[in-house]
């Protein structure tokens, strides 16, 4: 709260009239009809709509490709984030014990992040292009046949991998971050009372560093929930057989391509309540900063 | 902590090391892909040295793309992506420092819910109500234009958050002495705020570059006329078109150059990178 304020009452709303025109415009309304839309039917020609209630969300309930997808999902955000936060807290964990050579490896370790999805879809489909691909051909001489065209796990390994390489380096910059404000006093402490590294990393290190851990824990989930549409999109583009049709995909595929708007009005909703609690959550834990 | 452990310094290098190469093999794989011609993939395995062919391949997709898939010379699509990266990015430092001013330094009636309607942005990915955006932005004759390529992504609750976070930590003698000097609150915004915040907008403008490089379904939307495709949403339907007769070192060129911009921006500038990306999350 500032003391000093301008008395002005006309300014105010100039100045915040371009970013509410555009949040009214583009955010509400749209969210608004998805709301609308997702009580509607629509006929089989787009041109009367009535009034169905809940029947939406039911037949969502009832679909087996909506149960397959919410399940799908929540393996791949798991999976996602798991993967991602393992591999950069290792990093940065290595990184923190460097003196000289640490701004050296985080350029070379942060880049990924400005790579856009769709990219990073597209790079790893090649690496792993059944026909030409590098990790088909080194995963033939262990014996493994890799085919993500036809096997569902070799289509969930894919879209993990691409996911979780790109969102390392934003994972690893926290961590690092998260490092450096764990009192050094305390590891030293530790240390004179003799305990080796990997003691003091569990009982000292991580348990200080759960509140960046729980902070990108709520990132990285919403990362992989919404965010990898490109990565989708670009490589198995929801299959094999629905394996890999996540949610946020789902909504486009049935909005645009299956032209089933009350449908896909409906599962908008369900994903904007996702993205409230997330958010929630979020904002919750920031604000209370756990501290010991 | 300074320790005398080689052993497990040796490891830690030996982890990093591992690291920068896992991050960096599909970049180099697609590099090398691109350099290059159509024929040396049909032995079966991609070579893992460049080849001959790098300027051949390049200066072909950026002059005149491959035609059969009906996608423009990559760089008109690569001069689509930068108008609309910084039109987003402008555009969004813009309306944000604006109402953040408003919030900050104003007490007007219905102030809280202004407030939360740009907060409220937050919760609402575009992906996610991605059916009625289209249909709003058709309805306003927005399709194939920059101004529907852009303005839809203006709005933030991040960037206003941001810059309200650095009003507040401002000292108010500031606002006290400019009032005393007479300054109305413009000339205050004009001559103090934006020249303090000038490091944040920077650090802010670099995440939003990306940002607005990155996006891909919205284009996908929004562009069916090829004179709009940006790059990282013209790629697909590249990767698409060329999947009968395999033109690997084309699309493969086509993702290096669309990622150069980004990750040149990232490296080049990454103290306001990493500040840009600390800030916003907070």
């Amino acid at each position: 709260m500032k003391r000093t304020i301008f008395n002005n009452q006309l300014l105010p709303w100039l100045l915040l009239a371009p970013q509410l025109a555009i949040t009214f415009i583009f955010f509400l309304w749209p969210a608004g009809q998805a709301i609308k839309q997702s009580f509607l039917r629509e006929d089989a020609f787009g041109i009367n709509s009535s009034f169905v209630g809940l029947a939406n969300f039911r037949a969502l309930l009832d679909s087996p490709e909506y149960m397959n997808s919410l399940q799908v999902t929540a393996v791949f955000a798991v999976l996602v984030t798991a993967l991602s936060m393992g591999l950069s807290l290792l990093l940065a964990v290595a990184v923190d014990r460097m003196i000289r050579s640490t701004r050296l490896y985080t350029t070379l370790l942060v880049w990924p992040y400005a790579v856009a999805p769709a990219v990073a879809g597209i790079l790893w489909w090649f690496i792993f292009n059944p026909t030409i691909g590098v990790m088909p051909y080194v995963l033939n001489v262990i014996g493994y046949d890799w085919n993500h065209i036809s096997s569902k796990t070799d289509a969930m390994i894919l879209v993990v991998v691409a996911s979780a390489w790109k969102q390392i380096s934003y994972n690893f910059l926290f961590f690092v971050a998260g490092l450096q404000a764990v009192p050094a006093s305390l590891r030293e402490a530790a240390a004179i009372d003799g305990a080796g590294p990997v003691r003091r990393f569990f009982d000292i290190t991580f348990p200080l560093l759960s509140p960046t851990t729980f902070f990108l824990l709520v990132v990285n989930i919403v990362y992989a929930m919404f965010d990898t549409f490109g990565v989708i999109d670009a490589t198995t583009e929801g299959g094999p057989a629905q394996a890999t049709n996540i949610m946020v995909y789902k909504v486009y595929f049935d909005g645009f391509v299956g032209q089933n708007i009350g449908s896909s009005a409906a599962q908008s909703v369900v994903l904007m309540l996702l993205v409230v609690t997330l958010t929630v959550i979020q904002f919750r834990w920031v604000e209370k900063k756990v501290e010991y | 902590m300074i320790e005398n452990r080689p052993g497990l310094n040796l490891l830690a290098h030996l982890v990093l090391v591992l690291g920068v190469v896992v991050v960096a093999l599909p970049v180099w794989v697609a590099f090398v892909a691109s350099t290059h011609s159509a024929t040396d993939f049909m032995s079966g395995t991609v070579p893992m040295w460049p080849g001959p062919h790098l300027v051949e391949n390049y200066s072909k997709m950026l002059d005149s793309g491959v035609s059969t898939s009906g996608t423009p010379p990559v760089a008109r699509m690569m001069l689509n992506s930068l108008i609309m990266a910084l039109a987003i990015a402008v555009g969004k430092i813009a309306i944000s420092i604006l109402s953040a001013f408003a919030i900050v330094y104003f007490r007007f009636p219905f102030r809280g819910l202004a407030f939360w309607c740009i907060f409220i942005t937050l919760m609402l990915p575009v992906e996610v109500r991605i059916v009625p955006t289209f249909q709003v932005v058709a309805g306003l004759g927005l399709l194939n234009s920059y101004a529907g390529l852009s303005i839809p992504l203006i709005a933030s609750a991040t960037a206003t958050f941001l810059f309200r976070q650095v009003f507040l930590t401002m000292p108010d003698e500031l606002v006290e002495a400019a009032r005393i000097d007479g300054a109305g609150p413009m000339k205050f915004f004009r001559d103090i705020l934006l020249p303090l915040s000038r490091t944040n907008m920077a650090a802010l403008f670099v995440i939003l570059f990306i940002y607005g490089w990155n996006q891909y379904l919205w284009p996908l939307l929004v562009t069916t006329d090829a004179q709009y495709y940006t790059i990282v949403a013209g790629i697909k339907r590249m990767a698409d078109a060329v999947d009968g007769l395999p033109q690997w070192h084309l699309v493969m060129a086509t993702a290096v150059l669309a990622m150069l911009p980004p990750v040149a921006v990232v490296i080049g500038m990454q103290k306001l990178f990493v500040k840009g990306l600390v800030e916003t999350e907070k």
